[in-house]
């Protein structure tokens, strides 16, 4: 059954050489580029996930794998790789300040610390990129006081020949330049802080830029000694020594510099969240009300959705299509769409339960109000649900044994104790844990209705009806300065802790099902 | 004597139809209400008019048309890739022997128990690179954003639909095997078209979970042209809740009447694609 070569070719469908023949041009295209920026991990992906596809979808074997290979290529991708990053940058200190690696912080720190010397000689500036946009890199084309042309770049400077470039007639700045695209005034301005940061080292000292199209040389006023370790600051005569991802005043006057860099701290996020009062008692908070609201958000729902289907489940009930449709649209509207219009009824001044019942009551801005209007508004959000489900389940209780029941003198509560909700219960339960699971991380309801607020006096990371996602969110993203090493740690405990109930939750479910099996 | 003990049935559904419509009704009157605040809109409708409208697709602050192409185009893209995923991997552990089947479907299961918005930071500082490689890819780009929706696509959806496929007789592809379908014949001639009403389910589900996305969709889009109505929409009302209200409900009732639309057209179906265990998010 073996075929020659040109069989297996001719057998080949198009579509399949097609894709792989646009993953093969995608690579192409990509790997210049990020060989440009030595992004090695960047071209071993590239190339590895072109190799696999071509394999895959090349070879008459492995026809399973067709199927699952790009499912699995993005889920490990932007599933699985992320959790594993988010699990790293954990033990990390990486946020505002902490961003660079060490080189790019001390490069970045002296750069930052040059100052014109009086009477130093200044240049005519143009700022130049290779592609016709600023996103890339930049270098300066400098025209000194006779006339000579110099191109600077973070490596130093290099003559440049007056035949390549053109010269302004007046000031001497260069206009245009062979295979340099000169960038207009509004894109320089544009660069800002990467441009302010920028420096061309001279030997003697650096060249910085002053306002558009000037450009002095200046000196550095820190210096780094890398066989010490220590950056000087040459005005004052501080040392600085590096003690954890900074530069730390050695005169005990505990000064540090602006600029850090990342490092690892093994387990000091964690162990601050257990241990550090100020992040220990609002984690805590946090915690506890995920747990109650997740736990109080499946009760609600599944209490009244089961109530409405156990009320509609009567033989001669007219009207049940209708009743459930209607029911129905809460579950139907997009939830985002319907939380904003919770939120302005609950406005304290406009809002409408305010005005139908003459109340003046602050209802998202007192914690307790704010924790029972984040319920109400879930339970709206979710009840339908639950009666669509449990309408359902209750079809499958079985007749005959409810009969039974009746005629052996059980009253009707006995008869829905005994009969009727443990079926329920037994079918219900894996989307009762799904549904807690759902909660647990249930961003919108908070994000859209409460922001976490209100803040208790004293701290403004964690609001009264935060729930951990909410939290770990204006950790990584607040105004308070990005906190990425403890987002990421407290990212994991929620790993963990989902884990461990979908876990328990799943065996527990096993053993419902075998204590009703007979 | 049984027949007068209904009507305490109906109290209880006419109570719950109440708390049910409300909302819905003090959004559609505030859509109406040509004065647009939230100070003067009410339960009943005062007065008529289609004014907030108008406003809405010539206010210059809140490109609304452009949010909704960028909602059509986000959500649709990311539902019908992240079903065709799903039920080719379903089709795979389903039908296909292969080695690793058993481990593979454990492993769905447990990376799809850590969503991937809690790795919310990771994502975020990985599109800041991939962005400096490939701009068209990056944050603030649609792309960018469907590519991490589609990381979750070989997940729950797989196993939804694993269960479904499992249901349709296997004599139906050996017959086509036999008969000399390739496996991509009985995949796309034999097993889809049967499979239509639940794929239909499942990605209206994506669809809808993808529109109502806001915490990936705000921290990646942050232009005002890229943003997605969900996003759009939180920013008109969140800064002031009161001045342009009647522009934020006539935009959610242009978003959300379709959906309701289609979910009643399809309500039999999302009943058993419910029970089935599919969770609203």
């Amino acid at each position: 059954m073996t075929a020659s070569p040109s069989e297996r070719l001719a057998r080949l469908s198009w579509p399949r050489v097609v894709f792989v023949g646009l993953v093969a041009a995608f690579a192409v295209v990509t790997i210049p580029t990020l060989v440009d920026k030595h992004s090695w991990t960047g071209v071993t992906i590239s190339v590895a996930v072109t190799a696999i596809l071509a394999y895959v979808y090349l070879t008459p074997k492995r026809i399973a794998a067709r199927f699952l290979v790009p499912g699995t290529i993005l889920l490990l991708a932007f599933q699985v790789y992320p959790i594993g990053y988010t699990i790293s940058t954990a033990f990390t200190n990486y946020g505002d300040g902490h961003r660079l690696t060490k080189t790019q912080a001390v490069a970045q720190i002296e750069a930052d610390s040059v100052i014109e010397q009086p009477g130093a000689q200044r240049y005519e500036l143009s700022v130049a990129t290779k592609a016709s946009d600023t996103s890339g890199a930049f270098v300066f084309f400098l025209t000194d006081p006779d006339g000579k042309v110099e191109r600077g770049d973070a490596s130093g400077l290099a003559p440049v020949p007056d035949a390549q470039v053109t010269k302004d007639q007046f000031t001497g700045k260069v206009i245009t330049a062979q295979g340099w695209h000169i960038l207009t005034g509004i894109q320089v301005n544009g660069l800002g802080p990467r441009l302010a940061s920028f420096a061309v080292p001279t030997g003697t000292g650096f060249i910085k830029s002053v306002g558009l199209s000037e450009a002095y040389v200046g000196h550095f006023t820190m210096t780094y000694d890398a066989s010490a370790q220590t950056m000087t600051d040459t005005r004052t005569h501080t040392v600085y020594k590096e003690s954890g991802g900074e530069f730390k005043a050695a005169d005990g006057s505990g000064k540090t510099l602006p600029i850090g860099w990342k490092i690892g701290v093994g387990f000091k996020n964690f162990t601050s969240v257990l241990t550090d009062a100020a992040i220990r008692g609002p984690f805590l908070r946090v915690l506890i009300w995920t747990i109650a609201f997740a736990i109080l958000s499946v009760l609600t729902t599944f209490g009244l959705g089961l109530l409405l289907a156990v009320v509609m489940d009567h033989p001669r009930m007219r009207g049940r299509r209708l009743y459930s449709s209607l029911l129905l649209l809460p579950y139907a509207m997009p939830a985002f769409i319907s939380t904003l219009v919770w939120s302005s009824m609950y406005n304290k001044d406009f809002g409408l339960l305010n005005k139908l019942f003459g109340t003046h009551i602050d209802w998202l801005g007192s914690p307790w109000a704010a924790r029972g209007s984040v319920l109400l508004t879930n339970l709206w959000l979710g009840f339908p649900y639950m009666f669509l489900v449990c309408a359902g389940l209750l079809q499958a209780v079985p007749q005959e044994l409810k009969e039974v029941a009746k005629v052996d003198g059980a009253s009707p509560l006995r008869v829905f104790r005994s009969v009727t909700m443990p079926t329920v219960l037994i079918g219900a339960m894996p989307l009762l844990i799904a549904s807690f699971g759902y909660n647990f991380n249930n961003f919108n309801v908070i994000r859209l209705l409460t922001d976490g607020g209100p803040y208790p006096s004293g701290s403004s990371t964690a609001g009264d009806t935060d729930i951990l996602i909410s939290y770990t969110y204006r950790l990584a993203f607040g105004g308070q300065g990005a906190q990425y090493g403890l987002a990421s740690a407290i990212s994991f405990l929620i790993f963990v802790l989902v884990g461990l109930i979908s876990y328990t939750g799943f065996r527990q479910t096993r053993q419902l099902e075998e204590v009703y099996a007979r | 004597m049984m027949k007068d003990r209904l009507w305490w049935r109906h109290l209880i559904g006419l109570a719950a139809l109440v708390f049910a419509l409300v909302p819905i009704l003090f959004l559609v009157s505030a859509a109406l209400n040509p004065v647009g605040t939230l100070s003067t809109t009410s339960l009943i409708p005062t007065g008529a008019s289609l004014s907030n409208f108008s406003k809405l697709f010539h206010d210059p602050n809140s490109p609304y048309v452009r949010w909704y192409v960028n909602t059509l185009v986000i959500c649709g893209v990311s539902a019908v890739l992240n079903v065709l995923i799903g039920v080719s991997g379903a089709y795979a552990f389903s039908r296909l022997r292969f080695r690793g089947r058993r481990p593979g479907l454990t492993g769905i299961l447990l990376v799809q128990m850590f969503p991937n918005f809690i790795s919310l930071t990771a994502l975020y500082l990985t599109f800041i690179s991939i962005g400096d490689v490939l701009p068209a890819a990056g944050l603030n780009t649609s792309l960018g954003l469907i590519l991490v929706y589609l990381g979750g696509a070989m997940g729950v959806n797989t196993w939804l639909l694993k269960g479904y496929l499992d249901t349709i007789p296997k004599e139906l592809d050996e017959a086509a095997r036999i008969d000399g379908a390739t496996e991509n014949q009985v995949f796309f001639r034999v097993i889809l078209p049967l499979a239509v009403p639940m794929l239909v389910v499942v990605g209206l589900f994506s669809f809808v979970s993808f529109l109502n996305e806001i915490l990936l969709a705000g921290v990646f889009l942050t232009d005002t042209t890229h943003k997605t109505l969900a996003v759009g929409l939180y920013g008109l009302v969140s800064g002031n809740h009161n001045t342009d209200y009647g522009e934020f409900a006539a935009g959610s009732l242009l978003a959300g009447v379709p959906v309701v639309l289609i979910y009643l057209y399809l309500q039999k179906y999302l009943v058993k694609g419910l029970t089935a265990g599919a969770v609203k998010g």
